[in-house]
């Protein structure tokens, strides 16, 4: 697969799944739907930036770094907005970014490749 | 009269064993092997000003028949052209009248010896090279016969080559032959390698050729020997092999030339599947090793999410 549509498609489910996890704090509970869209529009803003890296870049190793790096910082974004929770927010955020940054470099397809798997 | 003592009797024989290289543009140096039929010296190319390796006709077994086997071991190996067989460069019939050939020197390391220090995974790898040549030879039209660890040699630079190709055979109508081949297919089987004539290593020939039966030979008697190899380079390995590399051992090796895969190229394949984690076409698998051979294929990314969900319910726990 396109490493930028994997990027893209892991970036949402995991920041959905992220998202859902918001219902085992009760008092968040009542605007889950709003953190759901938020965390999966923010998964889907880091795929497309990691998938893009990887596009550019055929490297494992920065490609795990720049994944961990923009999950980081979309997170810190989003905690900044919330003024607290910096440690419950960056660190998952973080982490999918990580995985997101694994996966493109891992499984995702160059489009030449791709060409020439087609011919 | 002087009776000759064993040591002189052992001299005198290794003298005889020396090739008459009079007129011709080698000087001997050392013998590096002998085999029953031929023995292998290095020589020097006094023209070229560099060693080469001469398979010379034993003194003993200078008959006409094995002459002619001899002349066509350097006559295939001329045909076939390939970074994995060792390049012919020269042949003939020395002053003494034994049949010799002149190749490349191989320095380097038996199969044998090679694998001691390799991994299974290493291992696997190096058959699948020593698979390239073979496969080669049997699109042109070439069957070995004769494959076995003994015939298998890693250059200093790390090349495989398959040697001795002696009891090479020519399979008839085979679409990709070169021209030359009939011709020389036709002097082989002239040469007695006719119905019943055991023609192999035992331990490494297929049934049909421990049977004699020369006209069952095809690619996949030269399967089975390769399965034999990978059996022998399993069996002395430390790790003990995976049940679908054992079927990929047996098919290869199966008694019935049916079972057995049909080319080099679809048991080469099995191997790559094998390496790269994927289900191999000798082993179906039950739905329990194939979610085991998933996770292994995909461990990093398994681990990750296992992080990920445990992290989760760490935050989940201790938030209440």
């Amino acid at each position: 697969m396109n490493k930028v549509v994997l990027g893209i498609l892991l970036g949402a489910i995991l920041g959905a799944f992220d998202g859902l996890t918001a219902w085992f704090t009760p008092e968040v509970r009542s605007q889950m739907v709003g953190i759901v869209i938020g965390s999966t529009i923010k998964g889907i803003i880091a795929g497309v930036l990691i998938g893009f890296f990887a596009r550019k870049v055929n490297s494992l190793a920065l490609g795990i770094i720049f994944g961990l790096a923009v999950g980081a910082l979309l997170a810190f974004g989003i905690a900044a907005m919330q003024h607290g929770h910096y440690f419950a927010i960056m660190l998952p955020g973080s982490m999918v970014g990580l995985i997101v940054g694994y996966a493109t470099q891992r499984y995702g397809a160059q489009p030449a490749m791709q060409k020439a798997q087609r011919a | 009269m002087t009776r000759l003592s064993d040591h002189v009797i052992s001299r005198l024989q290794g003298e005889l064993l020396v090739p008459d290289l009079t007129g011709t543009r080698y000087q001997p140096v050392r013998m590096l092997g002998r085999g029953g039929m031929a023995t292998v010296w290095l020589v020097n190319d006094t023209v070229l000003r560099r060693p080469v390796a001469m398979k010379v006709l034993a003194p003993e077994a200078s008959s006409p028949e094995l002459a002619a086997r001899l002349l066509n071991e350097a006559q295939v190996l001329a045909q076939l052209e390939h970074p994995g067989i060792v390049p012919v460069h020269d042949a003939g019939t020395l002053a003494d009248g034994r049949t010799f050939y002149c190749m490349k020197c191989v320095q380097g390391k038996t199969l044998e010896e090679f694998i001691q220090d390799i991994g299974v995974r290493e291992r696997l790898e190096l058959l699948r090279r020593i698979m390239e040549p073979v496969a080669f030879a049997h699109a042109r039209g070439f069957v070995h016969r004769d494959l076995k660890p003994g015939n298998v040699m890693i250059g200093e630079f790390g090349e495989v080559l398959v040697m001795d190709w002696g009891l090479a055979k020519w399979l008839e109508g085979t679409a990709h032959a070169e021209p030359d081949a009939p011709l020389l297919a036709a002097e082989v089987e002239k040469e007695g390698t006719s119905h019943g004539t055991v023609l192999g290593t035992r331990g490494f020939m297929s049934p049909e050729q421990e049977r004699g039966d020369q006209q069952s030979v095809d690619e996949r008697s030269d399967v089975f020997s390769l399965g034999a190899i990978l059996q022998f380079m399993l069996a002395n390995g430390k790790e003990q092999p995976s049940r679908a590399l054992q079927a990929i051992a047996a098919t290869a090796t199966a008694a019935e030339k049916g079972s057995r895969y049909p080319g080099v190229l679809e048991f080469s394949a099995d191997i790559e599947h094998y390496l790269l984690g994927e289900p191999v076409n000798a082993y179906p698998e039950s739905v329990l090793e194939k979610a085991a051979r998933q996770v292994r294929r995909h461990q990093v990314a398994v681990v990750l999410v296992l992080v990920y969900l445990i992290m989760r319910l760490a935050f989940i726990i201790f938030s209440h």
